[in-house]
């Protein structure tokens, strides 16, 4: 262009004087200021008139709230310079309760406005929204439909600026009212503010305080964060899903070492006799098997026993014992096995076999000696003394008396899966916890909401 | 693009239209604005010395929208009780022209569609209200009173000196955006076309703040 006028000079920020107190007032928006806050005396000024006209007479030197960030701070936020260049507390009463939160107003010559709010140390970065969400309902309850995602309503009330300081792009009044309503979808939250004349909509993301004090280069560190906060993320949530998601690899890991012990386990059956018992027996019930072996790696040794009991039962006294070593292992198995029928139809109860697994047995030859025990068995104490034998047989000693005819199946190496359940419920611990933590979480961040979780579950 | 050349008829300096379509300009160098009726131009008031403006666009700078460059060739500066807003005259390579609003430092490109689609007329129109212009369900979000505080450069119609006129702007649930302007009452225009944000314009020859590189 051949014009001699090549648009408008570099702009400038503008110091200014309060006609208030005549302190200095430092405008950094260039010219989209409408109100300026003397930040002496608290006046509230017209910024867009030459002289600064007074709005809004000072605010109570009490009702001073001090940024935790300064107004005039930059950072550096999402690739984009933001600086600091107004201030303002809000709050809302509820049942007599004041709720005040900080509203930070950030500034780019460029890109406009932005906003940081901070409630009890959890801060949200604040973008202004153009569209205009699309108002939906989850079940009665109202909600807004944005971008792709659906965000419930959380609350909804007056809010009045409490205390202002720096400078705006609109007209702002102390003591000012809007219905501001929250909707959430965390980390995210739409907000709108409802006035007689129009109704803005932003959207705010949840930040830890960390990156904020990082990103403005901050002294100290951030506030710890009270309590849960509408849009905040749940640190569960996320976690439930991976949890679930970590079982099932285990379960499957798990499934997989099973399958290839089960492989592995030779399960070679080393020893299979029967016998038979009977309480009219006289005599010493105990007796001892013929030696067996087995070779190998120490391994597991599972031993049945298979008997033909009805309605009665049978206790084995058993001994696993080391030919070479004398090295035994003593132990018993009750068999009990109860039928019939009734007007319920049949039924039974107990098994007529019972079985037994002796863990980490090394390599070696190796008996059993057994003891069978059944009701009527005649008690050491009992049994005839054998240096006064009867001259005749005793009526007792002639009874049938019960009798029971079983089978011991000794096996070496079986695979045995007791451990896999016990692992597979060890693995369901985090999962369950966390889906639990995460149901915890989320009450507690509705129990602030217009809609509290009841215990009845409404 | 030609560029047709005349003479300020108040101050005799050369005057060089960017786009032949242009009906009204300012003379550079007395500010004399100049209507147009093929070369023949006639002052027709002059504009005071523009307010300091905190817009980073200006006279020449470019852009992109939708894959297409454009040049910033002329706008109007509107004012209200709540501030101001530009309306900057947007030229694409192939002619066609358009506006470029920047309000508060949130951008706009919106095009004037042709009144085959019937307008409410102005005491019709209020907040809220839903209407359908080109397929697009736009609800009126704002409602604003403004008058005309200065233009610049190049515009498609001639334009000066008008107060009080409203303009209803119309959002849907997406990043469309619509005006109507009723500064002419009588013959109301539709523009309709995407809120964008600042670094998709992709703005070349911006201006410069002191303190922000």
């Amino acid at each position: 262009m051949s014009s001699p006028l090549v648009g408008p000079p570099v702009a400038k920020t503008k110091a200014m004087y309060c006609p208030n107190c005549g302190g200095p007032v430092e405008l950094r928006g260039f010219g989209h200021a409408l109100t300026v806050v003397c930040p002496q005396c608290l006046t509230l000024l017209d910024a867009s008139s030459p002289l600064l006209k007074i709005l809004q007479e000072a605010q109570a030197a009490q009702s001073r709230r001090t940024p935790l960030i300064p107004l005039g701070t930059r950072g550096k936020w999402g690739g984009t310079t933001w600086e600091i260049i107004g201030f303002q507390t809000r709050a809302v009463e509820d049942e007599g309760v004041t709720y005040e939160w900080e509203e930070y107003l950030l500034f780019n010559p460029y890109k406009g406005f932005r906003y940081l709010t901070n409630y009890e140390g959890h801060w949200n970065f604040v973008t202004p929204v153009e569209s205009l969400p699309e108002r939906r309902a989850v079940g009665s309850r109202p909600a807004v439909f944005f971008e792709g995602n659906l965000y419930r309503h959380f609350s909804g009330a007056q809010a009045t600026t409490s205390f202002v300081l720096g400078e705006f792009p609109w007209r702002v009044q102390v003591g000012e009212e809007v219905l501001a309503d929250d909707f959430v979808d965390p980390p995210s939250v739409l907000s709108s503010e409802t006035t007689s004349v129009e109704v803005t909509w932003s959207k705010g993301e949840y930040v830890p305080g960390s990156e904020i004090w990082k990103a403005f280069a901050l002294p100290g560190s951030a506030p710890r964060p009270q309590g849960v906060y509408l849009n905040q993320p749940s640190p569960y949530a996320n976690k439930v899903g991976g949890t679930w998601g970590v079982f099932a690899l285990m379960l499957f890991a798990l499934l997989a070492v099973a399958i290839a012990y089960g492989m592995l386990s030779r399960g070679d059956t080393i020893f299979d006799e029967h016998y038979r018992y009977s309480t009219a027996d006289t005599g010493e019930p105990s007796f001892v098997t013929k030696v067996f072996e087995f070779d190998g790696r120490p391994s597991n040794l599972e031993l049945t026993i298979h008997t033909n009991l009805i309605n009665n039962w049978a206790y084995f006294n058993l001994a696993l014992i080391n030919e070479t070593t004398g090295d035994t292992f003593d132990f018993g198995r009750e068999v009990s096995y109860y039928a019939g029928s009734d007007s319920d139809g049949a039924w039974s109860e107990g098994s007529q076999a019972s079985d037994a697994i002796i863990p980490h047995v090394p390599a070696g030859r190796y008996y059993l000696r057994v003891e069978p025990e059944m009701e009527g068995s005649q008690t050491p104490a009992e049994k005839p003394a054998v240096a006064t034998p009867p001259a005749v047989a005793t009526p007792r000693s002639r009874l049938p008396g019960k009798t029971v005819f079983y089978e011991i199946v000794l096996r070496h190496d079986v695979a045995s899966y007791g451990w896999f359940w016990l692992a597979a419920l060890l693995l369901l611990i985090p999962p369950v916890y966390s889906t639990i933590r995460a149901a915890a979480f989320e009450t507690r961040r509705w129990s602030t909401s217009d809609y509290p979780p009841t215990s009845k579950g409404g | 693009m030609s560029s047709p050349t005349a003479n300020c008829p108040s101050c005799g300096a050369p005057v060089t239209f960017r786009w032949s379509s242009a009906v009204q300009t300012v003379c550079p160098f007395c500010h004399s604005i100049l209507v147009r009726s093929d070369l023949d131009l006639k002052k027709v008031g002059t504009v005071a010395d523009l307010p300091p403006d905190p817009s980073p666009i200006q006279l020449m700078t470019s852009g992109t929208y939708n894959n297409k460059k454009f040049d910033v060739i002329g706008r109007i500066i509107y004012e209200y009780e709540q501030g101001g807003w530009n309306e900057w005259h947007i030229v694409f390579s192939d002619g066609t022209s358009g506006w470029l609003s920047d309000a508060q430092l949130q951008y706009a490109v919106s095009f004037l569609v042709p009144s085959a689609i019937p307008l409410p007329p102005e005491d019709q129109v209020t907040r809220g209200q839903r209407l359908t212009f080109v397929n697009i369900p736009f609800e009126v979000s704002t409602m604003t009173m403004a008058s005309y505080k200065g233009t610049e450069g190049e515009l498609p119609f001639p334009f000066y000196g008008k107060t009080n006129m409203l303009f209803a702007d119309l959002r849907s649930h997406a990043d469309d955006f619509a005006t109507l302007d009723y500064s002419d009452s009588s013959a109301p225009m539709l523009f309709v076309g995407k809120t964008v944000p600042y670094e998709a314009l992709q703005l070349q020859n911006v201006r410069q703040f002191e303190g922000w590189a």
